[in-house]
């Protein structure tokens, strides 16, 4: 398994990763925000930048992507690589100003203003890291939402921005946003995730008639797997009183203890 | 066409094509490459055979409707065979006299003779031709023999020997060692070794591989890989089978982008005569390889032809292009993850002359480093556009002048602008520079896939660096944070600097955003496309600096700071321009000299181009 020097410290590497997996790792942290360990390296917000040097040669990766190889050089916050992820960070501060990730991250590394003309926050969050379509399509294997449109008219949508007929309202897309771009919206006694306009059916409890899970979600494959098989559809609360009086029940009359 | 059992049963073959072919037979050969389609070629080729059957000559006259002979500014081109008289700018109401003085009498038509610009002379043949003569037409010299709807016509000139000497006569790693040897580097751009990246596809250890033609030909300007699918489609295909048997592929792709349904019809059929002579498909030529080519089109996005993106296009991957990180790279993971060869049009059709040449053959054209030809496509600014194949090493002045025949309306060369929205501009200093690889990446551009745009004085850098922007801008697919922002902000501030606003310290601005872009793109589109703008800047900086500094455009195009000029000395007073201007921004009487109101006026131009006086100026 290769060995590579990040930072000056020597990192062994005991399976197949990628120079960020490897740093952190090794307690050496790099700024990334589209990366997610659950999901596919994406390479697209290009924060995770570091210097390496191979064979001579020097340049500048993606650490999300490039693979940790047996000799390389990396450095995680050389002089060059600094100004990179500064500009970058004003790149994306001047399309995305909301961004409280960005924001923060900016303050950190001491961004005191932003030379490039800043765009008039639209109360749009979404940053394209991309997190919610990967992961409904690598983890959930739904594809229901989707990158549309191309260059500074990318975005992430639903079909036709339309409720989407492949949502299982696992609202695991919820659940990955950095910025809260994607949230669940309580409307009228509907559920909706938004923005994908898209309503989440939930199932009603069959005692007390509160909705408590998505219908689709209950369809998947995996999750039907996982599931006892249920009889009665009842919510957590009622399952969990339903359970005492089965258990209370299976008592036998003459089968209680007396404590003295 | 029956299956061809064997290499020996395709030479037989051969022969007996030939002798159907009697030598006697004139051959009138017409382009029908979509440039001369567009100026009538197709009612030429009507009129033509409608003049040859009514002088009852069909039995000993052949016409072709062949691809593009290249000399595109002087179509529709009509060859006559065996004397090779070459005749220009043809309509239907000339083939009469074609078919009566040259057919019947063997005389040439004078009027449709070329003329030399230089000499004055007329030109006969088309090799003596001074836009043929300094070209050396390897792979696009076929063109003018062959219907590229008939497989006949493309093994009657030698086609698919290559593909019988290889499987007959070689093993993969052989013919991987001769491509190698011959030097052939990549024609889409990057000019990576064919041979190098070949070899690792053939050890990587995998089941399944493939191979892929990259037809996305996108670079503005650009038509050399459409005019050899169009005109020579079996050319390409043979060096992909080649190319499949020596890797281990079973499956190929030729992936053509979603404008060009000319060449994937081409293509199409190539495929399935390709398929009926057993030359594709089970049991290739009976030695016992399995490979078949399918089509996929492109959704009309320029970074499809990157490769990654093109991959992830193939695999329907959901709507987006995607460049995907690299290492590893498709000869080892390509398509579904399988080792893939993916070569440009002209790459692959270059494998079968070097196979039945061979490598020392090839490699001995060209220069050092850059080996054999390369097929241009010559526009913009020169006299004769179209496309032309010169060999690796002949120098830019040669080109745009001997074989362009020089700038038009005698203004004078100010650039060329070579490698398309990743490549750069270079001077007229620098005319004497030997094209390959090597020299046009030192002067801060790149051969890119061939396109060739000649500027005049006329010509503003500034402005060119925007459109080539403006494109990649438009191109990017948005997934990475340095070419989607980046870029448009490198735009914003170009935009500033041609419409006037330009302020000190948006120059060292733009080199900064730059070079975030060439550091941290994903792909080469975000990486390469602030070439245009740094070359300029390189080579033309006084430019820039009088947009900035003095507000003014020095080759009077930016709308912004330019000022149309009635002189009253000459003005005569017709009202042409009065007429002809949208925004009534001319003022004047009858017989009066004419005046334009500044404030009103857009600049559109619409009066210079009216005044027959060259009364109007711009500045």
């Amino acid at each position: 398994m290769p060995s590579l020097t990040i930072d000056g410290q020597n990192v062994h590497v005991k399976e197949e990763a990628t120079v960020l997996k490897a740093a952190r790792e090794a307690g050496i942290d790099i700024p990334a925000l589209c990366h997610h360990d659950a999901l596919a390296p994406f390479g697209s917000c290009r924060l995770c930048v570091v210097e390496i040097k191979k064979e001579g040669r020097s340049f500048i990766e993606a650490s999300c992507t490039y693979p940790a190889e047996e000799g390389l050089e990396v450095q995680t916050s050389s002089p060059r690589v600094t100004k990179l992820r500064a500009t970058l960070l004003e790149l994306m501060l001047a399309r995305f100003p909301g961004a409280e990730p960005l924001v923060q991250l900016a303050e950190e590394m001491g961004l005191q203003e932003n030379r490039m003309p800043v765009k008039e926050a639209e109360g749009k969050k979404c940053i394209l890291c991309g997190r919610c379509v990967r992961t409904c399509r690598e983890v959930i294997e739904k594809k229901a939402i989707s990158f549309c449109h191309r260059g500074t008219q990318r975005e992430v949508a639903s079909p036709f921005h339309e409720h989407s007929e492949d949502c299982i309202g696992c609202t695991a897309c919820v659940f990955v946003c950095p910025t809260g771009h994607v949230y669940l919206e309580q409307k009228d006694g509907r559920t909706l995730i938004q923005p994908w306009n898209t309503e989440v059916a939930l199932l009603e409890c069959s005692e007390c008639g509160a909705a408590f899970v998505p219908l689709k979600t209950l369809e998947h494959p995996r999750v039907r797997e996982a599931l006892v098989e249920q009889k009665e559809s009842l919510c957590p609360a009622c399952r969990q009183k339903a359970a005492a009086r089965t258990l209370t029940r299976s008592i036998q009359p003459g089968a209680r203890v007396i404590i003295k | 066409m029956k299956k061809i059992s064997d290499p020996a049963a395709l030479e037989t073959l051969r022969g007996s094509i030939a002798e159907k072919r009697s030598a006697s037979q004139s051959l009138v050969s017409v382009c029908c490459g979509t440039g001369c389609r567009a100026a009538g070629a197709l009612e030429v080729v009507s009129a033509l055979e409608a003049s040859i059957k009514e002088k009852k000559l069909d039995a000993e006259v052949l016409t072709k409707t062949t691809g593009c002979h290249g000399f595109c500014e002087q179509g529709p081109l009509v060859v006559v065979l065996p004397q090779n008289i070459f005749y220009h700018r043809v309509k239907p109401e000339n083939t009469a006299d074609i078919v009566e003085k040259t057919l019947l009498q063997g005389e040439a038509v004078e009027h449709l003779l070329y003329t030399d610009p230089a000499t004055g002379e007329k030109v006969y043949a088309e090799n003596e031709v001074p836009f043929y003569r300094k070209q050396h037409r390897l792979l696009m010299g076929q063109n003018g023999h062959i219907n590229p709807g008939e497989i006949e016509d493309y093994i009657a000139i030698g086609g698919y020997r290559a593909l019988a000497k290889a499987l007959g006569q070689m093993d993969p790693l052989k013919i991987i060692e001769e491509v190698a040897q011959s030097g052939l580097r990549g024609r889409g751009g990057a000019g990576f070794s064919a041979g190098l990246k070949w070899k690792a596809c053939f050890e990587a250890e995998s089941d399944t591989k493939y191979v892929i033609c990259n037809a996305d030909e996108g670079d503005p300007g650009c038509f050399q890989d459409r005019s050899l699918l169009e005109g020579n489609p079996h050319s390409v295909l043979e060096g992909m089978i080649i190319g499949a048997f020596a890797v281990g592929a079973g499956r190929g792709y030729i992936y053509v982008r979603h404008e060009y349904p000319l060449a994937v019809k081409s293509f199409q059929k190539a495929l399935e005569q390709a398929r009926e002579a057993g030359l594709l498909g089970n049991n290739v030529l009976g030695s016992g390889f399995d490979f078949d080519v399918k089509i996929a089109r492109g959704g009309g996005a320029f970074v499809c032809g990157e490769e990654t993106a093109l991959l992830s296009s193939i695999e329907e991957v959901t709507g987006e292009p995607n460049p995907r990180p690299r290492p590893p790279y498709p000869a080892i993971s390509g398509l579904w993850g399988k080792p893939t060869v993916i070569n440009n049009v002209k790459t692959w059709a270059a494998v079968p002359p070097i196979i039945e040449h061979g490598a020392g053959w090839f490699s001995s054209i060209g220069t050092e480093k850059s080996k054999g030809t390369m097929i241009f496509s010559l526009t913009g600014k020169v006299n004769n556009t179209g496309l032309v194949e010169v060999p690796m090493g002949i120098t830019l002045k040669e080109l745009i002048f001997d074989i362009g025949g020089g700038i038009p309306g005698g203004k004078e060369f100010k650039a060329v602008q070579t490698g398309g929205p990743a490549g750069g501009c270079i001077p007229a200093d620098m005319l004497h520079l030997p094209i390959d690889f090597e020299r046009l990446t030192e002067a801060g551009s790149m051969m890119g896939s061939g396109g060739l745009i000649v500027m005049d004085e006329g010509t503003c850098m500034v402005d060119v660096a925007r459109y080539f922007l403006s494109f990649t801008q438009d191109e990017s697919c948005g997934k990475c944070t340095p070419c989607r922002e980046g870029g448009k902000q490198m735009l914003h501030l170009l935009e500033k600097i041609t419409s006037g606003r330009g302020e000190p310290g948006d120059l060292d601005f733009i080199v900064e955003i730059a070079g975030t872009m060439k550091d941290a793109s994903l792909c080469a589109l975000g990486k390469l496309a602030p070439n245009p703008v740094l070359t300029t800047l390189k080579y033309y900086k006084e430019e820039y600096l009088a947009h900035i500094e003095e507000k003014q455009c020095p080759a009077a195009v930016c709308q912004a700071l330019i000022t149309f000029t009635i002189d009253p000395e000459i003005c005569t007073g017709c009202g042409r321009c009065l007429r002809v201007c949208p925004v009534e921004a001319v003022a004047g009487e009858k017989k009066e000299p004419h005046s334009i109101l500044q404030d009103q006026c857009t600049r559109c131009g619409a009066c210079l181009e009216s005044c027959r006086f060259d009364a109007i100026s711009v500045k």
